[in-house]
Order: C-alpha cells, then sequence, then structure tokens
C-alpha cells in the first residue's frame, strides 16, 4: 500500500501447462515486487494452485521462464525454491503433527554441532523467529499436533522465515481462520513486507484481498485477465473479470408438461461438524443449483442430506414426514440418490462389470428386488446410451462419461425420489453432458426433486431452477433462474455491489456478516 | 471434547506398574515372593532377547515399516556364531563380527527392496524370511557348532540379580534412544514414517533412514541370536521361529504406544511393552498357569492395550462447526490462545507504525509487552 515502485523480485513470462492433454494455463506473466503483497485471485480451477505449485517448483511448466532475483531458474524440486528464497505454504498442511515445532521448523536442516543435533541451537533460533513475528504464546518444544489450525499455520509461516524467505506465496491461509486468528495473519504479512519480503496471498476471499494487496493479478481458465493496482479496482470489477465467458455449452430447456409441485424434501436448521444453518426446500419437478466455492461445505451438505456424514442438529422432512437419515442405507431406503463428486473412489467398483455396477444399491439395499432390477437395467443402460462392450465389461475400461452413466443407472434402477447430484458432469465428455441435463429434465418432468452441486457457473445457471450459494458451511444466498454469473460469484465471495464503498476502509467488516468487528477485539484488548 | 493428552510412554509405563501390581498380589497368593532376587532376575532375563529383538523392530515400525524376518535372522546368527567359535575362545571376536557383518547385510537387503523395489516392508521381509529359512533348512539338519565357555557366560552372569544380557540390552536402548533424538538420520526417520511426502518436500532423503533403520534392525536381531546362542551353547536353526520373536517383537512394539503406522513413538515406551510380557509370562509361569492359557492372556494384553491407544483419535476433518470449530486443540485451546493472538497482532501493528521494520528491537520489545500483558 506504499506508492514507492520496489524493484522486481520475482518474475515469470508465458507460463503454461498442461495435464494429460489438457492445458491448464497458458501465457501467464507475473511480476512480483520486493515487499508487495501480490494477490492472486480466479474462480475454482482458474489455474492459481498450478501457478503456485509452479513456482514452487512442485511442477515443471511446459513452457515459459521463471526469474527469481534477477537469474533465470529451473526448480526441479521443492526444496531447491526454498533454498533460494521462494517458499510455498500451501494449502494443506506440510507439518509433522506427531513432532515439535522446532523440528518441524528445521526438517530437513537440522543444526548439528559434532555430529549430532544441536537441539538448544535448533529451539532457541526457532524461538528467536516466533519473536520476530511477535510470537511469544508458541513453545517451540511443543507438539504441532496440539497446536490450534493458526498457531500451526504461524509455524508454517515460520519455517519458511527460516529458509530466508525473499517470496512466501499462501495458498488461502485463512481457509481455516477464525477473526482474531485473520487479524494475527494480516499484521504478520504486514512484518514481513515491511522487512522486504513479498508475498503472494491466494484467497477467495476478496475482503482479504482488498485489505492486504498492494497488486492484484487475476486469472480466469487458466489464463491471464490483468494486473492492477489494488486501488484501481474494485471488488465489483474484479468479480466481474474473474468472470464471463460466451456460453457455449447447450443446456436443454425443461421438458414440456414439468411443473414445480409441493415440496418433497425439506430441511430446517440442519446442521452438522461442517454445515450449519440449512433450511432448503426441494420440490417436485424443480432443479435446484448449489454454488460456492470450492470448500465451501457443498459436498459436506449432500453428504449431510444423504446420510454420510449425517445431521446433527435440524429437521428433515420427506414428503412431509419426518425423517433422520443416519446412514447412507438409510437415506436410499428413504428414496434417495447421490451422484458422488468423485466418481471412481466412490461411485463404482471399478473392476466389476457394468451390470455388477448398475445392480449395486439394488443388491445391497434392496435384496429383494434384484432379479426385477437386472430385468429393467438393459433398457436403462440403452435409454442412457452407456456405449460399452457388453454389460460384462468392467467399467474401469470404460471412458468417464460412460462411467458416469454407470453410475446413473445405479441410481435410477432404484426409483428415486430426490436425486443429488455432485458435480455430475466433471470430467465427462460434451456428450454424455448432455446426457446427464437430459436426465435430470426428465426426472424433474416425473415430479422427482433434483439438487445440482456444481462448479461451472454456465452449467449452474443453465440447468437449475433456483440457485443457493454456499459461503463457509452456510447457505448464503439464494438467486433466481437466470442469474448473472457474477451474481454467483459475489454471493460465494462475500462481496456485494455495496461493499465498493467499503474498500476505503479495510478494517470493516464484511456487511451482513454477523461477526463481531476483528479490529474492535483488538483494540479492546490492547493496552 | 477436550481431551487431556498423555504422552504414550507415560501410559505403557502406568500399565506395567498396573500390571506389576496385580502380579504381585497373585504372586503372593501362592506364596512366593515376586521381589525376591531369583524372580527378578528371572523376568530381566526374560527380557533381554525380546528387548533387543524389539529396539529394532521399534527402529522400522517408526519408518512405517515392519520386519518379519527377524526370527530367521536370529537362528541364523545363532549358527554362524556358534560354528565359526566351535569351541574355541579365541574365535570369538572374528565369529561376532562375521555374524554381525551378515546380518547387517541381510538388512541392507531389506532396506533396499523395501525404498529402492518400492515392495511393502511386511511381504519384503516375509520373502527374505522364507528365503533365509530355505537356507537354514538346506545347509543344518539340527544343532550345529559350539560355543565356549566364555562367551556362555554373558548369558548366565550378571551383577546382583541384573543379568549382564539385560545390562547390554539397556545400553544399547539408550544409543538407540540417543541416535533417535539427536541425529538427524533419527529425525529424519519420523519424518519419513510420518509423511514421507512433507519429509521429501522438506528436503529429507527418504531412503536412507529407513535403509538405515532395517539394517540396524537386522543386527538388533543378530545380537539376540548371539544371546542365544551363548544360553544354548550351541546353534540352533529354529531357535527364532520357536520363540516367535517377529510377532511378538511387534506385538511389544505397539504395546509400548508406537503407531503401527510410523512416526510416533519411543524406545522406552517399546522397553516397557517387552517388560510387560515379560512380568505376565514370569507370574503366569510362577502359578504354574496351563501354557495355551497364558497365548490366550498374551493376546487380550495385547488387544487391550492397543484399543486404549486408539481411543486418541486421528482427526481427519476439521470441523467447523459445533465443538472444537475450526482447531484442531478444541475450544478450549482456541480460547486460551485467542489473547495472545490479538496482543501480538496488536504489539506488531505498534511495532510497525513506531519504527518499520529492520528494528528488531522495537518488535522484540512490542512482543515482550504483549506477552506481559497475557501475563497480568
Amino acid at each position: 500500500m506504499s506508492d514507492v515502485v520496489r524493484d522486481t523480485v520475482l518474475r515469470a513470462e508465458g507460463i503454461g501447462k498442461s495435464f494429460f492433454g489438457v492445458t491448464v494455463l497458458s501465457g501467464i506473466d507475473l511480476e512480483v515486487r520486493r515487499g508487495e503483497v501480490h494477490g492472486l485471485v480466479g474462480e475454482n480451477g482458474a489455474g492459481k494452485s498450478t501457478l503456485m505449485k509452479i513456482l514452487a517448483g512442485v511442477h515443471a511448466p511446459d513452457a515459459g521462464e521463471v526469474w527469481f532475483e534477477g537469474e533465470r531458474v529451473t526448480f526441479t524440486h521443492p526444496r531447491q525454491a526454498m533454498d533460494a528464497g521462494l517458499v510455498t505454504v500451501f494449502q494443506e498442511f506440510n507439518l509433522l503433527p506427531e513432532r515439535t515445532v522446532a523440528q518441524n521448523v528445521f526438517l530437513g536442516r537440522e543444526p548439528r554441532r559434532a555430529g549430532f543435533i544441536d537441539r538448544r541451537a535448533m529451539i532457541s533460533r526457532t524461538r528467536e523467529l516466533l519473536t520476530e513475528l511477535g510470537v511469544t504464546f508458541i513453545e517451540p518444544t511443543a507438539r504441532v499436533g496440539s497446536l490450534t489450525v493458526a498457531e500451526q499455520q504461524i509455524v508454517e509461516i515460520v519455517k519458511a522465515l527460516s529458509f530466508d524467505a525473499r517470496v512466501i506465496s499462501m495458498d488461502e491461509p485463512t481457509a481455516a481462520l477464525s477473526d482474531h486468528e485473520v487479524e494475527l495473519l494480516y499484521a504478520i504479512v504486514r512484518t514481513l513486507t515491511a522487512r522486504g519480503v513479498a508475498v503472494i496471498y491466494v484467497s477467495h476471499r476478496l475482503k482479504e484481498i482488498f485489505d492486504l494487496c498492494d497488486r492484484i493479478t487475476i486469472l480466469k481458465d487458466g489464463a491471464l485477465v490483468s494486473t492492477d493496482d489494488a486501488d484501481a479496482l474494485t471488488p465489483g470489477e474484479l468479480v466481474r473479470r474473474m468472470v464471463g465467458r460466451p456460453i457455449q455449452s447447450y443446456f436443454p430447456e425443461a421438458i414440456e408438461g414439468t411443473t414445480i409441485g409441493g415440496p418433497r424434501l425439506e430441511l430446517r436448521g440442519c446442521g452438522n461438524d461442517q454445515v450449519d444453518g440449512v433450511d432448503l426446500v426441494l420440490r417436485a419437478g424443480e432443479i435446484v443449483g448449489v454454488g460456492g466455492l470450492q470448500g465451501s461445505g457443498r459436498t459436506e451438505l449432500v453428504e449431510g442430506i444423504f446420510g454420510v456424514h449425517g445431521f446433527t442438529r435440524g429437521t428433515v422432512q420427506l414428503d412431509g414426514r419426518p425423517a433422520r437419515f443416519g446412514s447412507a442405507r438409510s437415506a436410499v431406503r428413504g428414496g434417495l440418490a447421490l451422484v458422488t463428486e468423485d466418481r471412481k473412489a466412490q461411485g463404482l467398483a471399478l473392476a466389476q462389470s457394468v451390470l455388477d455396477n448398475a445392480l449395486l444399491v439394488v443388491r445391497s439395499v434392496f435384496a429383494g428386488r434384484t432379479r426385477a432390477a437386472r430385468a429393467r437395467v438393459p433398457g436403462i443402460l440403452s435409454s442412457l446410451e452407456v456405449s460399452a462392450r457388453g454389460s460384462d465389461q468392467e467399467v474401469r475400461f470404460l471412458s468417464g462419461g460412460n462411467q458416469q452413466k454407470v453410475v446413473l443407472a445405479k441410481w435410477l434402477v432404484t426409483d428415486p425420489q430426490v436425486v443429488l447430484f455432485d458435480e455430475p458432469t466433471r470430467g465427462i465428455d460434451v456428450g454424455a453432458k448432455i446426457a446427464v441435463y437430459q436426465l435430470m429434465r426428465e426426472l424433474a418432468q416425473a415430479g422427482r426433486a433434483v439438487l445440482m452441486v456444481s462448479s461451472e457457473l454456465p452449467e449452474l445457471i443453465g440447468m437449475s431452477d433456483r440457485i443457493v450459494v454456499m459461503r463457509d458451511g452456510r447457505l448464503a444466498a439464494e438467486l433466481p433462474a437466470g442469474s448473472a454469473e457474477h451474481e454467483v460469484l459475489a454471493a460465494a465471495t462475500g462481496t456485494t455491489e455495496a461493499a465498493d464503498d467499503v474498500v476505503a476502509d479495510p478494517r470493516v467488516a464484511e456487511p451482513g456478516v454477523a461477526d463481531p468487528d476483528p479490529s474492535g477485539v483488538g483494540k479492546g484488548d490492547a493496552p | 471434547m477436550k481431551r487431556l493428552r498423555i504422552d504414550s510412554t507415560v501410559i505403557v509405563l502406568a500399565i506395567l506398574v498396573l500390571v506389576i501390581a496385580i502380579g504381585a498380589i497373585l504372586v503372593a497368593t501362592v506364596g512366593r515372593s515376586f521381589f525376591s532376587p531369583g524372580n527378578i532376575r528371572d523376568i530381566l532375563t526374560g527380557m533381554s532377547v525380546l528387548g533387543l529383538v524389539a529396539i529394532g523392530q521399534t527402529l522400522v515400525i517408526l519408518g512405517a515399516s515392519l520386519d518379519l524376518s527377524v526370527t530367521y535372522v536370529m537362528s541364523l546368527a545363532s549358527l554362524i556364531a556358534a560354528t565359526t567359535m566351535n569351541g574355541n575362545p579365541a574365535n570369538i571376536p572374528w565369529a561376532v563380527t562375521l555374524t554381525l557383518l551378515v546380518c547387517a547385510g541381510i538388512g541392507l537387503a531389506n532396506g533396499l527392496i523395501v525404498t529402492v523395489l518400492k515392495v511393502n516392508g511386511f511381504i519384503a521381509t516375509l520373502g527374505v524370511g522364507l528365503i533365509l529359512q530355505g537356507v537354514l533348512n538346506t545347509s543344518f539338519q539340527g544343532s550345529a557348532g559350539s560355543v565356549p565357555w566364555a562367551f556362555q557366560l554373558i548369558g548366565a552372569t550378571g551383577i546382583g540379580p541384573v543379568p549382564i544380557s539385560t545390562l547390554i540390552m539397556i545400553g544399547l536402548a539408550v544409543v538407540v534412544w540417543w541416535l533417535l533424538g539427536r541425529t538427524r538420520t533419527g529425525a529424519h526417520l519420523f519424518a519419513v514414517g510420518g509423511d514421507p511426502e512433507v519429509a521429501r518436500l522438506s528436503g529429507v532423503r527418504t531412503k536412507p533412514p529407513l535403509i538405515v533403520a532395517h539394517v540396524l534392525c537386522s543386527v538388533f536381531a543378530g545380537l539376540a541370536g548371539l544371546l542365544l546362542a551363548s544360553r544354548l551353547g550351541v546353534g540352533s536353526p529354529t531357535v527364532g521361529q520357536q520363540g516367535g520373536y517377529a510377532l511378538l517383537s511387534i506385538a511389544a512394539v505397539v504395546l509400548g504406544g508406537t503407531l503401527l503406522l510410523g512416526g510416533r513413538g519411543s524406545i522406552w515406551g517399546t522397553i516397557g511393552g517387552v517388560a510387560i510380557f515379560a512380568v505376565v509370562d514370569n507370574v503366569m509361569s510362577v502359578m504354574q498357569v496351563n501354557p495355551f492359557l497364558k497365548d490366550v492372556v498374551r493376546g487380550v494384553v495385547i488387544v487391550a492395550a492397543v484399543a486404549v491407544y486408539s481411543r486418541r483419535a486421528i482427526v481427519r476433518r476439521r470441523a467447523r462447526f459445533g465443538p472444537g470449530g475450526t482447531r484442531t486443540g478444541g475450544d478450549a485451546a482456541a480460547a486460551a490462545a485467542a489473547p495472545d493472538m490479538v496482543a501480538a497482532a496488536v504489539a506488531l501493528e505498534a511495532g510497525a507504525k513506531d519504527t518499520g521494520a529492520n528494528d528488531t528491537g522495537a518488535t522484540d520489545a512490542a512482543a515482550t509487552d504483549a506477552g506481559g500483558e497475557v501475563r497480568s
């Protein structure tokens, strides 16, 4: 937030990367200046994490160059990047919970004296690093597993600093932190930048981006949109730049004769340790879309409904009768179906045949109906246009799209009344996507209730009769059919158009959030 | 839920004390003294062989591997030693060296198979064990060689009620404890066993610690074999298998609080586990319990102890709502940390405003303020 233009410490030019023939990043330029906080934003799947991993030396780029401290660098191992002073604090913790703080900080570089680990030096050096960050409440000898998430985050940062980092990238550092913990993180980031350390800050939370960042780079679909001074952007403008693309996909219209009827599944105040305060009604003939960022609790919501990780609070009514699903089995018995996000791990028995997979649920839950179901399977498979060499082929040899159709067949034979789809079109071809969309419409026409979780905004908007948006484990907003992409994203990130004038004062809490003003907490305890 | 975390070594020692107390009472009921020098010597003697094997086993299990070949290594060691000594005291140094070198070679093979060929430790050492069994069965038709009296004394003498063999075992446990705590190899073994990916990303070379662990494990099995040879006076191709030392040592390690998945544990826990087995065995021998019931009791002890440890669940997904909130340490830990966090944040901001960055003195002072405030 200073006007001084500082010299460049890290520069990436024309970075490109593809996995298995799918281009994830192309032509990315990024320039990070000494002592700045550089925000990196984008939707789910925009390529932020991949870019971070390339800079950290986890992945090698297919194209482009990285310059660090004026020299061209090609890191082939994360440790090389760390030793050079380019350290990444990844989203998933890179700490050993069973070891102490000091042991974690100096893992792989334990100071030695006469060939043996110099524990005293290790501990005192760790304490120094902690003290430099103003942290006196973490003991270097404490076991990491006994620390809070925020404290573990600090340990990660200390580990980064122990490498004499010139650039620290942080991937979603506040995802699991509470308000005052975020405040401390802010303070630490400011301390770092004042020392001349550059911070690359990846976050979905736009408020934090505007609170902290000097400049902001926006990615979309693996391409660079813009890099601007934070002062030159408004949250609204930022969200608009993150979205907006020509509609290429085809979404079938509702089938004639589809009417939205009465409630089939009603959730009132439902919650468990992952989601909270869920009020949601799924009506016959209606497709409800669930939007939200990764980690906002969408999968946890459907798992809660389906009893995989059941609700511990609130009431559920199925067709007007109270219901409680404590296991997937009870949910299936109640007429629910869940098309899981991870097809291979959770949807299919890969080494079994198409027929066995199609009968998986019936056999285990409605064993008495197996014979009747077996007779229906060929018809269902052909109506879904599953292309397999035969119903005895193992599903692992099928394409992603055909595998997904087998998952759908598995549920259709149970004749479900409420169908939950979690990312139903992830990783499948266009033809199969359309088949999935068509099936949803058919289910709706038959008076079933449909819930679809999706990260793809065009799909969410194109298919849903109503969109609910999740944020931090709660339903943050409900939007009508045909809402704009940026409206969904704004709800998911907690930005509103009204937030534009908030930018000037970063300490003001997000509008519409009931949490106490974080700065107020700080002032209250100050001497 | 708030759960007080007690170090597992403490639990093991507590169980040991409990077992000793119960044992002493049971032994007293048949009119014998548990704490008589003779009985203590019996218990300690019983600990030494299993203790040596279990120390080595602890190392490989910390590295998230296993060693099932130890029984065959023990038998082989007893044979190599006895045949090389051949009754001549002058051969003792050379025989011991040769035995341990062969054992180290087997351990190296185990380690390389596990790390380089990436064969699961269970299968790798099972295979090596079978190979050794084949070699033993074809080369020896029964007991062979002869151990000179000077070497037999190691297994037979003691200082007061404490046998020399137990002292050697405890001494080596101290060495291993030092190795785990004070060398990079030890620290890296914990890291590799705990999470190989974290270790790798931190720049740890992940293969050497595990190879070293396997080599040491086989060497310790070799030492146990030497001790058995010294007690028997001959080498035997079945002495290891008869004792069932492979599974028993794994059981002792797990009983000692070391995580079978690797990354957590201690050598003293293992010694505690071995002691528990020794005491249980001793009490049952003194009371002349049916030998089959012995195994039943051992089995119950193992299952019960591990059930106690697994109560301390591993958190897989952090709760967002409800008790515990987003904190691994639970609400209480988070609440306790909150004022410190706020104070530190305020102090940092103040420090940054005062003098700017590079003045660490200011930051230190601010930090001290924060600390003082918390205390007051």
